[in-house]
């Protein structure tokens, strides 16, 4: 084992930056990465072990004990619970004989949750040693569990594959792209090297001017202006680089996971084209661990464009030399923000920086960069082929260009849709066949929980800005217990700890609405979630703490009576069960719990 | 040379120079806006909170934010009060702190702001949080019921090669501080105690030499945190 682990830090040049690859590929060879490796790690790189075990711990992914010969990861987020992924976890907990966090005693399966895997469009879904396996059910469960006992390999299970580049040889995936609407920009035909073609042909003043015009702004979910971002990196000195976020975590988000799939070309070549903007050389795309699958198939992309010399030395023939690493996360929400994810790109806990310095003055490895979204740099290969005019035009005023949705939950069709900015919540779930919808969960946990008399508010950053995620959720729900009990457990696990308010007051707050859940609550501790949650977004860092109280004070904005009616309208009331608590002792004494019989 | 820059602080006129860090120009200005985390001269960590103050009308941490000039901040208005006074609290809820008991009593940051902020009853429930105790370190005592997670220990306290002894485990609910078990058994006396002094909260313990000021003598036994930075600028 010592031995192996060396090497593996010596394939990484014994870089303490590539701490994170080091420690993927330890957990896939071991299926952990036990103190014992941290110890040889931490020697081999001359770090403190305390320093290798504080990115080891910060991701999910990896684990201190072994994980079962299939680890199996369900996907415990709203949706996937919503479409039944109660069923498949008592389905895997009754043919394994343990629970979600054990493993067989013969090691042969372990389960474990996860948050969304960004299959929302065909839930319930879970990961299988990496392979993603959807749409699942008891069935389904049965003939994994039969295959696994069998010895089969994860991948070797997957008997159907989805469409377009799903069943490339490379990626062999039953993920469906679920194109349901293809618009002008992103999803309208492709042809590779075009933009990169343009983009050498102007000088980089010219392509900052172009992106500018066009007034693209961050498909994130921020909304930064893209020529504005661009345009202040490259006034900066010295090395610059290009990040590409593909950390795709917001719950109900899937969009990325389609243009990653169908338009990686167009991804890189958007990469190229900032990268000869701001003076880069180098672009890292950082992509979300449970997009591994796609790994290999990106891999092949780069290749083919480099040998197309789109990628590499002397591009076109032009001077201008860039290249692209993939980078793998390791499960972590707030690796979607930029300055969380450049500390992760560099092998450590993926904790927001403080502004100032702003990544475009100091970013990765403390050098001027820019980090963008996937569908950002997608649109800007198109803005450079058809012209910033013609972009600026299609949207609204504030709002240029057109959106990826990804549309989960409650309706006919869910799946990606490219729209114009503009559409109603009315249009759109006249769009995927919804009805009876109690409420839409615009732009994911960290956006709003939106009732039916907002349904004609527009999709535009000026009125309801979205990263993409929309989840339609049907009267038939319990909104409190499905949907918002659910993100708080969430926020509280995502959490990155590094600001005190956002740890402790995701807790606090999601053992509030617990408590209301329950069926304890009273009217006091809605009026006391709404005040904390205000000073919740007042105190925090960064968009994960000033946001995550939303699922709460947006419902109690939006869907008030649901708490009336769940709360008991009393000035106090005891929070400790006495009964339930001399339960126990009673028992073995022998006597009944009812003090006051 | 540095640029000199004017801003004012609840509407009294200060100067600092440029880049400065809001926090400290505004205690050489004679206004203490209170600090867990943060500590002069030491990159800023921005993880407590409870400086934040308004600037031109948004909340940011005076720690982490750098003065510039005509910059309009409010520091004592009772919203910005009410939110530092409901960060104690918090943090005396997801702890365990225990007052009479522990030893930093009286020398303890967290404890004085309480008083500051005439804190009675938190009005967060207690998290009763279980949280194990290290002490298998020759020279420390890491009593984690009271960390607060402020990183001071994280940032300063590093052995002869610059690597860390303290650092971050886990995340979320899972979020603890560790302690690197063979370089602390390397740490000299000056580094226990420095550890220990720069710890706002009592959770890093010299060992051996426990209760050494009698109480009434210890820092905040007779005055106001913050008072000195308030008092020194009459």
């Amino acid at each position: 084992m010592k031995d192996r682990i060396i090497n593996i830090v010596e394939t990484y040049g014994k870089d303490p930056g590539r701490l994170m690859d080091i420690l993927l590929k330890v957990q896939a060879e071991f299926g952990c990465v036990s103190h014992e490796a941290i110890t040889i790690i931490a020697a081999a790189l001359h770090m403190s072990e305390v320093d290798v075990m504080q990115t080891r711990s910060f991701y999910h992914f990896f684990t201190c004990r072994p994980v079962g010969k299939y680890a199996v990861y369900l996907n415990n987020s709203v949706v996937s619970m919503l479409m039944g992924m109660g069923d498949v976890q008592d389905e895997f907990e009754k043919l394994s004989g343990v629970k979600v966090g054990e493993k067989t005693a013969d090691g042969l399966i372990s389960l474990h949750h996860t948050a969304c895997i960004g299959m929302n469009d065909q839930e319930p879904a879970a990961l299988i040693n990496g392979v993603v396996f959807t749409e699942l059910n008891r069935d389904k469960v049965r003939a994994l569990v039969a295959d696994m006992k069998a010895g089969k390999a994860a991948q070797d299970m997957v008997t159907t594959y989805g469409d377009g580049n799903n069943a490339n040889p490379l990626m062999k995936t039953m993920v469906k792209n679920n194109i349901r609407k293809a618009g002008a920009v992103v999803l309208a035909e492709y042809c590779m090297g075009k933009g990169i073609a343009k983009a050498l042909s102007m000088d980089a003043r010219g392509v900052i001017n172009e992106v500018k015009e066009s007034n693209l702004r961050g498909r994130g979910g921020a909304g930064f202006p893209t020529g504005m971002k661009w345009d202040f990196c490259s006034r900066e000195a010295g090395d610059h680089y290009v990040l590409c976020n593909a950390d795709e975590g917001e719950p109900g988000t899937f969009k990325d996971r389609v243009l990653l799939t169908e338009r990686a070309g167009m991804l890189f070549e958007g990469m190229t084209i900032g990268g000869y903007a701001i003076g880069a050389k180098e672009g890292v795309l950082y992509l979300r661990n449970e997009y591994t699958y796609m790994k290999a198939y990106l891999e092949s992309v780069l290749s083919d464009m480099r040998s197309k010399n789109f990628l590499g030395n002397n591009i076109l023939g032009k001077g201008f030399n860039f290249d692209i690493r993939i980078q793998m996360g390791a499960g972590a929400y707030v690796c979607g923000e930029e300055s969380a994810l450049i500390e992760s790109s560099e092998g450590k806990r993926g904790e927001p920086r403080n502004r100032p310095p702003f990544p475009v003055q100091k970013g990765y490895k403390n050098k001027p960069t820019i980090v963008n979204n996937v569908e950002t740099f997608c649109s800007s290969v198109r803005i450079i082929e058809n012209g910033g005019a013609w972009y600026g035009a299609l949207g609204t005023s504030e709002s240029a260009g057109t959106k990826l949705l990804s549309i989960s939950g409650d309706c006919k069709l869910p799946g990606v849709y490219e729209i114009e900015w503009g559409m109603s919540i009315k249009e759109m779930l006249e769009m995927v066949g919804a009805e009876n919808v109690q409420a839409v969960q615009v732009a994911g946990p960290s956006g709003i929980c939106l009732p039916p008399s907002q349904f004609d508010r527009k999709i535009a950053l000026e009125d309801l800005p979205t990263g993409g995620s929309m989840i339609v959720i049907g009267k038939n729900r319990d909104l409190l217990k499905d949907v918002v009990l659910n993100f708080m457990e969430f926020f509280a696990d995502e959490s990155c700890g590094s600001c005190v308010t956002c740890r402790s007051f995701n807790m606090i707050l999601r053992n509030s609405i617990e408590k209301i859940v329950s069926g304890h609550g009273i009217r006091k501790d809605v009026e006391d979630m709404a005040a904390w949650s205000e000073i919740l977004r007042k105190t925090t860092r960064c968009g994960l703490g000033q946001t995550s109280s939303n699922p709460i004070s947006t419902t109690i904005k939006n869907f008030r009576e649901v708490y009336d009616a769940r709360v008991k309208n009393v000035d106090y009331q005891s929070d400790f069960d006495m009964q339930a608590s001399v339960m126990a002792s009673c028992e073995v004494v022998g006597r009944s719990s009812k003090v006051h019989e | 040379m540095s640029e000199t820059v004017k801003f004012t602080i609840d509407g009294k006129e200060c100067q600092g120079t440029k880049g400065q860090l809001l926090v400290d120009a505004a205690a050489d200005n004679g206004v203490y806006i209170p600090v867990l985390c943060h500590m002069r001269d030491l990159i800023p960590a921005g993880s407590c909170r409870i400086c934040t103050v308004k600037i031109n009308g948004r909340n940011m941490a005076a720690c982490t934010t750098p003065v510039e000039e005509g910059m309009a901040i409010e520091n004592n208005s009772d919203e910005l009060t009410d939110i530092r006074k409901a960060i104690v609290e918090m943090l005396f809820v997801e702890g365990n702190h225990f007052c009479p008991a522990c030893e930093k009593s009286g020398n303890c940051d967290l404890q004085a702001l309480g008083y500051k902020y005439q804190m009675m009853v938190p009005r967060f429930p207690y998290a009763f949080e279980r949280r194990d105790m290290d002490a298998t370190s020759p020279k420390i005592f890491l009593e984690r019921n009271r960390c607060i997670f402020c990183k001071r220990c994280v940032r300063v306290i590093k052995d002869n090669e610059g690597r860390s002894i303290f650092a971050f485990k886990g995340r979320g609910t899972t979020l603890q501080i560790n302690i690197d078990k063979t370089l602390a058994a390397t740490m000299s006396d000056e580094l226990a105690q420095k550890a220990m002094d720069i710890c706002p909260v009592g959770c890093i313990l010299k060992k051996e030499v426990g209760f050494i000021d009698p109480i009434g003598q210890r820092k905040y036994d007779k005055k106001v945190i913050g008072s000195d930075i308030e008092n020194n600028h009459q």
